[in-house]
């Protein structure tokens, strides 16, 4: 099979021990890369004790996989995967940057990563030669700090390794803040300034193996493919396709810090009490004011939708960050009550620097703010912090708290579903119903009350087997699109906002000229695709330790969605509880599964998932 | 092509977006594969954000062939190229050490020195720029009595100049080991 490096890089912390680990060629074809095979190999290895397995101990997995698409599909991103954090089941967390490219060009399809380090270190490649090395000098600094200092050094061990070579271009870098060290469930798997694999919390899955950083530089090729000029030819026409989209070049997602809250209602405005805003100091004329960069991308993109914002001057001067994208202007600006550009780069910068998700870190921040306001949470609650807000310094000092896991943030560092419960029982009140999570995850900010939004179904994601992932919504029909798409874009990887344009049959013509197999869409919708989902579903619904869905009763939106729309032109507007359930029905019985939303034998056994079927039963939710 | 016609890679860093399809192409054209550290020209990225690409700036005086103990470099009487060939080069690296911007660098399988040809005055990497409307790479005459040699620097010293630009030179510090 063409298009990998044909072999992933096994590492177990504990142990030391370094190895090559090969998948055979029809796992790779059933389960592509990515969040696909990450599901095959989190399943195979850790499935028969699913439930006993910590996310943030020493067994659990961590997996960063690249896929067949790596290299060719214009634009490049990685997959990082484990028993997550949040869900207790498995995401596929993507992040841009050059690390799938330089992995590949090391001759590695993946790695995979076990057990935990006696101390802190990082992980070092430079095509087969593969260093544990220590990290102690950058243990505890924050993202500016952790980078520079791995690049220097890093750039002097690929010297030293290859004297003669010349200038060799610099590594590239997936790495932890302080968030991700504390074993936070609001951390990212960070690269370069704010890119950020932050659904499923897998910044705190490599802290708790005291992994800091994985650094790889490959000298090789990209491997080959099936049929290069064919892959070569699709690549063009996608990227031309990518190349018109014009508006979207010039403001990425930054458009929508306005947009969604204005025109669509579906902008979380604190803490989601609301969905609409017309702050006029929130459009994206006044965000482009502080772009240095008009075009900001990885390699290979067309699209280069990303900015970089620079604060050059003011209280907040020497602050980074890209755009901020959408989800940050949303999660880190109104969702807080902040309606500046300024405010808003800044505290976007300040979560990348902790290595906080902004999406999870952002939703613990206006939780608490919510029962600030409520008056559930007392100044001396939150060790002194007035949070009143759009108080930018405010939330600045909670977000270090959370981080760094001191007074409050300790409890927030759960994230906002398990933080809900522990000041819940404190506090004796019900504080899940000013929480908008899906199975433990922030829900991504678009909101689907208004039924506006692009993510506007509303199983969206309460059928998600990612949760509260708005990149891995559920829609109907079941049978294309939604899920069995966004596991395509997971598993071959691709970015979406590399895609414009591209057809379903196109990516598959891609994906066989690329690997020479023989795919077809019916195939990839009605077999391979369900496989993954079923998968996922089978440990989302297995969880534990801590956390066990209830199937279908936890398959519903947060309590937040079924309250009306306050105000705007979409005032009034709610999800109907009827129309919900027959959308969830109709979902299940199209995925195969029975009225709770348990995966049927007979299903199962069709895609060839035997073993699932018995662990099921085993777990008795199979009768 | 004429002495007159001849062409130079006029590069506006700060435009840069990162893409590197500039490396794509090159590698693609001049080994048949996607190839970044075989690539001509390189996009170095040792602050992000501050994305350098770098490739020959054509010294007048060429101190790299003119070093060259082996006659392996020489200028492309066409283009001004300068043109590497690889079955006479000995990987000595002294052509690497002669050039002001350390731009030379070994092919990372063959035991020779790789340099921008600017595939034979119609460069890949400012088509690939250029259809990307990112304008960062574009294609120049090539003046006579202007130095192209003064523009030539190492990625670190190009990306501290860039970074300094774009961020302010506090927060350049900040970011950069130099």
């Amino acid at each position: 099979m063409r298009g990998y490096a044909g072999k992933f890089l096994e590492i177990d912390l504990s142990s030391r021990n370094v190895k090559d680990t090969i998948f055979s060629d029809s796992v790779l074809g059933d389960y592509v890369g990515g969040r696909g095979l990450a599901a095959k190999v989190l399943w195979d290895r850790l499935g028969r004790k699913w439930e006993t397995v910590d996310p943030l101990g020493p067994e659990n997995i961590l997996l960063v996989f690249t896929g067949p698409f790596t290299g060719y599909f214009p634009g490049t991103k990685v997959c990082v995967s484990g028993k997550s954090p949040q869900s207790n089941g498995v995401i596929g967390s993507t992040v841009a940057g050059e690390f799938g490219i330089d992995l590949k060009c090391a001759g590695y399809d993946g790695v995979i990563i076990t057990g935990k380090a006696e101390k802190p270190c990082y992980i070092f490649i430079c095509d087969s030669q593969v260093e544990i090395k220590d990290a102690s000098p950058i243990w505890g600094k924050k993202a500016r700090e952790t980078l520079r200092f791995l690049v220097s050094k890093s750039m002097d061990d690929i010297r030293d390794i290859r004297p003669s070579h010349g200038e060799a271009k610099e590594p590239s870098v997936l790495y932890i803040g302080p968030a991700g060290e504390n074993k936070t469930r609001v951390a990212a798997v960070v690269s370069k300034y704010a890119h950020g694999a932050g659904y499923g919390g897998y910044g705190g899955v490599m802290g708790a193996k005291n992994l800091k950083a994985i650094v790889a530089k490959g000298f090789g090729p990209v491997p080959d493919v099936f049929d290069q000029g064919r892959v070569l030819d699709l690549a063009k026409r996608f990227s031309e396709s990518n190349f018109e989209n014009e508006g979207f070049r010039r403001w990425g997602t930054g458009g929508g810090g306005y947009y969604f809250g204005a025109e669509t209602s579906s902008e979380p405005i604190r803490n989601w009490q609301n969905e609409w805003h017309d702050m006029e100091s929130y459009k994206r004329e006044e965000f482009d004011k502080y772009w240095v960069k008009k075009n900001w991308g990885d390699f290979g993109c067309p699209t280069t939708c990303l900015k970089l914002a620079v604060l050059k001057a003011g209280r907040f001067k020497g602050a980074i960050c890209d755009n901020p994208d959408y989800e940050l202007e949303a999660y880190l600006g109104t969702n807080l009550g902040i309606f500046t550009p300024e405010e808003n780069i800044y505290l976007s910068y300040v979560s990348n620097e902790l290595g906080l998700c902004g999406i999870q870190g952002g939703a613990a921040l206006g939780f608490a703010a919510e029962l600030y306001e409520k008056g559930m949470l007392t100044k001396q609650d939150l060790d002194g912090i007035d949070l009143e807000w759009g108080d930018v310094e405010a939330f600045t000092a909670l977000a270090e708290k959370i981080a760094f896991r001191k007074g409050i943030g300790n409890v927030l560092a759960e994230g906002v579903y398990r933080a809900a419960q522990k000041l819940g029982e404190t506090k004796d009140a019900d504080l899940l119903k000013y929480v908008v999570h899906e199975k433990g995850v922030a829900i991504g900010a678009h909101g689907v009350r208004s039924g506006e939004d692009y993510i506007s179904e509303n199983i969206a994601y309460a059928c998600s087997v990612q949760g509260g992932d708005h990149t891995s919504s559920a829609s109907l029909p079941f049978d294309r699109g939604g899920e069995l798409s966004s596991i395509m874009a997971d598993s071959a990887i691709y970015c979406i906002f590399a895609a414009f344009g591209i057809e379903d049959d196109e990516k598959i013509d891609f994906y066989n000229a690329i690997t020479g197999w023989k795919l077809t869409e019916r195939e990839w919708y009605e077999e391979k695709a369900p496989r993954i989902l079923h998968l996922q579903r089978a440990m989302l619904l297995l969880g534990g330790p801590d956390v066990r869905w209830k199937p279908k009763l936890d398959d519903d939106n947060p309590p937040r969605f079924w309250e009306p729309l306050p105000s705007g032109p979409y005032k009034g507007k709610t999800l109907d509880r009827r129309e919900f359930e027959e959308a969830r029905s109709e979902y299940f019985e199209a995925a195969g599964w029975n009225e709770n939303g348990v995966p049927k034998p007979e299903k199962l056994r069709k895609l060839g998932l035997e073993d699932v079927e018995a662990k099921l039963r085993d777990a008795a939710l199979i009768e | 092509m004429s002495q007159d016609e001849r062409v130079w890679i006029e590069r506006n860093y700060r435009n840069c977006s990162g893409c590197r399809r500039c490396e794509i192409v090159c590698a693609l054209y001049h080994e048949g594969k996607i190839w970044p550290e075989a690539s001509r020209i390189r996009v170095f990225m040792i602050v992000p954000g501050v994305e350098i690409p770098h490739l020959c700036f054509q010294c007048e005086d060429y101190p790299c062939v003119e070093v060259c103990p082996t006659g392996a470099l020489s200028v492309n009487s066409q283009t001004g190229a300068v043109n590497v060939d690889a079955s006479k080069c000995t990987a000595c690296t002294l052509c690497i050490q002669a050039c002001p911007g350390n731009v030379p660098h070994l092919h990372p399988e063959g035991n020779y020195i790789v340099i921008c040809d600017l595939c034979d005055g119609k460069p890949k990497c400012v088509e690939a720029c250029q259809e990307g409307r990112w304008n960062t790479l574009m294609l120049a005459p090539r003046e006579r009595g202007v130095s192209h040699k003064a523009l030539a620097k190492t990625p670190q010293e190009l990306t501290w100049e860039v970074a300094k630009e774009i961020l302010g030179e506090e927060t350049a510090k900040e970011v950069m080991d130099r």
